[in-house]
């Protein structure tokens, strides 16, 4: 037995770094310390896909790496309008890659972002966004808003090591010198834990950040009794909380870029980051869900100059989400081919988008089965990054982290390796048909 | 009454996100075809937990598990992100390039029929 500490976990965005986990014959037996239950899930591993598998007269038969990615490379170079969609839990190192290959075969390539924090995106391209490292927030903050989101359930260790229970420079009595803000449609876990929880009406957020808005800029007067069902005296003690706190930080999730105003709620929740700059120091921000959404935007932009929904079949970038997005692509019947890496739009797409990616070609590339396995034509199975491969990540707030290899693997080859071997068989078919 | 007027949200849980990776499961299954209601509106249904419920909406329709959640306003129901929710979710982004996952016009009325196995759920896509 081997135990190996400081192990960065590869599941949602708080990619907590100081996880402890028993090690026994290459197979994770205990995780000690560290981990959140769904964390702890993902580390003591599930069933995997158990080799490559290309399907024929639709039953899925395995075959070699070999024969799986030549397969693979030749769906995406016969391919008109590839779609190369994911990259959220895997590193940035393969994301690179995948860029590198979209952009050579004229594909758009789009994240995970564009069904999550897409709207936050589009609202940061808008106005900007006042924000900060989690760290700061550990150390500094002694008001907490969570707006829309549920961590207690989606981000289970992000209050205890970053938020309202952590302990940090400033904040050294941990909760009992912070109050926490709920803002939701319902009550929740996250809900039960806060010390004023705001309910408000369904799509109705917006109403109550302009609300906020008027009441920090003085302008309580123009506020009705009552906005998108929350009392005017509740939305003033909120006010009066925030004008009264040291470090003010708003964490917002999907209640908010879901919803009907989408982009337009985020753009308000910035502009009441702003009003509460009059009173304070302030910062916003999102609730990143897959370990390595961030990076992949990151990544896209470096390589790209745009985050996510990048078509790059014109020969150079061009970016309009709402056009370029995925669930339009095949809500529009458009693309004619996808690959599907580290994510799963059989489980988290739209009905209607799903009729299409039922009918075209896929590749998907993932360690673990799952509903896009059933749409598959060709199956990789892929090593799983932060426990069998290592590589880049950016937690939520940006900070780049390194994944770290934790178990030997003699056969699943790591993303990255997968992405380049498919490039490089398009490649050799181009090269082949030039002669 | 028959049918009832709702709006329809979707969202994570706990339970959905330690199945990310398993989501062939029972765990999964248990967990995520499941529809969320204040148990006013059960009542009203004429529901108890474990009857199945049919949702329908615009965009389709898909049979889940009932489930008692009174943190849920009346006329709010949740029914865990996946597959079953996503039957019930336009493809159409209104120009913002995402789904409107949450506020969806639903009806939800008690059912004999059976709730689809996510294979199955799979394939009706596939006709």
């Amino acid at each position: 037995m081997v135990e190996i500490t400081d192990v960065v976990c590869s599941l949602c965005g708080c990619v907590c770094d100081d996880i402890v986990l028993e090690v026994e014959n290459n197979e994770v037996v205990k995780v000690k310390r560290g981990a959140c239950s769904v964390g702890k899930s993902k580390l003591l591993g599930h069933e995997r896909i158990k080799s490559p598998m290309i399907r024929e007269n639709g039953e899925l038969k395995e075959c070699s790496y070999d024969e799986a990615i030549k397969k693979a490379a030749e769906i995406l170079y016969k391919s008109r309008r590839p779609l190369l969609y994911g990259w959220s839990s895997t590193v940035c190192e393969a994301d690179s890659a995948g860029i590198e290959l979209a952009e050579d075969i004229g594909g758009v390539v789009d994240n995970t972002a564009t069904v999550c924090h897409g709207p936050s995106v589009l609202a940061i391209q808008d106005v900007g966004i006042p924000s900060c490292t989690l760290g700061e927030i550990k150390n500094r903050a002694d008001l907490i808003i969570y707006w829309g989101a549920n961590p207690a359930q989606a981000h289970a260790n992000h209050m205890k090591r970053y938020s309202y229970v952590s302990k940090g420079y400033w904040t050294a009595e941990g909760k009992k010198g912070k109050k926490l803000v709920v803002v939701d449609v319902r009550k929740t876990m996250t809900s039960k834990m806060a010390d004023v929880f705001v309910q408000v009406e369904q799509g109705k957020d917006y109403q109550v950040f302009s609300a906020l808005r008027a009441i920090l800029r003085g302008h309580e007067d123009v506020v009705p009794d009552k906005v998108a069902g929350v009392p005017k005296a509740q939305l003033l003690e909120v006010a009066n909380m925030v004008k009264e706190a040291k470090f003010g930080i708003t964490f917002f999730g999907m209640g908010v870029t879901q919803s009907g105003a989408r982009h337009n709620n985020i753009v308000n929740a910035i502009q009441f980051t702003r009003a509460a700059h009059l009173h304070g120091k302030w910062s916003i921000m999102p609730m990143r869900g897959h370990y390595n959404v961030t990076g992949f935007n990151q990544i896209c932009c470096w390589q790209t100059g745009f985050p996510y929904s990048v078509d790059l079949s014109r020969g150079y970038a061009w970016y309009n989400p709402g056009e370029t997005s995925s669930t339009d692509l095949l809500y529009r019947e458009e693309c004619d081919a996808a690959l599907i890496i580290a994510s799963d739009p059989g489980a988290h797409f739209p009905g209607a988008a799903l009729r299409h990616l039922a009918k075209i070609p896929v590749i998907q590339i993932d360690p673990f089965a799952n509903p896009t396995t059933e749409f598959a034509d060709v199956v990789i199975p892929a090593a799983i990054s932060g426990i069998e491969s290592e590589g880049g990540v950016y937690r939520m707030d940006n900070i780049p982290l390194r994944l770290r290899k934790i178990l030997e693997t003699d056969y699943y080859v790591p993303d990255e390796e997968i992405v380049e071997r498919i490039h490089a068989e398009v490649r050799a078919l181009r090269e082949k048909e030039a002669e | 009454m028959v049918g009832m007027n709702v709006n329809l949200i979707s969202g994570r849980t706990a339970v959905q996100g330690q199945n990310l990776d398993s989501k062939l499961t029972e765990k999964y299954f248990d967990e995520v075809a499941v529809c969320n209601l204040n148990g006013s509106d059960m009542e009203k249904l004429g529901v108890t937990p474990d009857d199945n419920v049919r949702v329908t909406t615009a965009y389709g329709a898909v049979v889940v598990k009932a489930k008692q959640d009174d943190g849920n306003p009346e006329g709010v129901i949740f029914i865990p992100m996946g597959p079953w929710a996503n039957v019930l979710v336009s493809g159409y982004t209104e120009g913002a390039g995402m789904p409107r996952y949450k506020g969806i016009a639903a009806e939800v009325e008690k059912t004999g029929e059976v709730v689809l196995p996510v294979k199955e759920l799979m394939r009706t896509y596939m006709e």
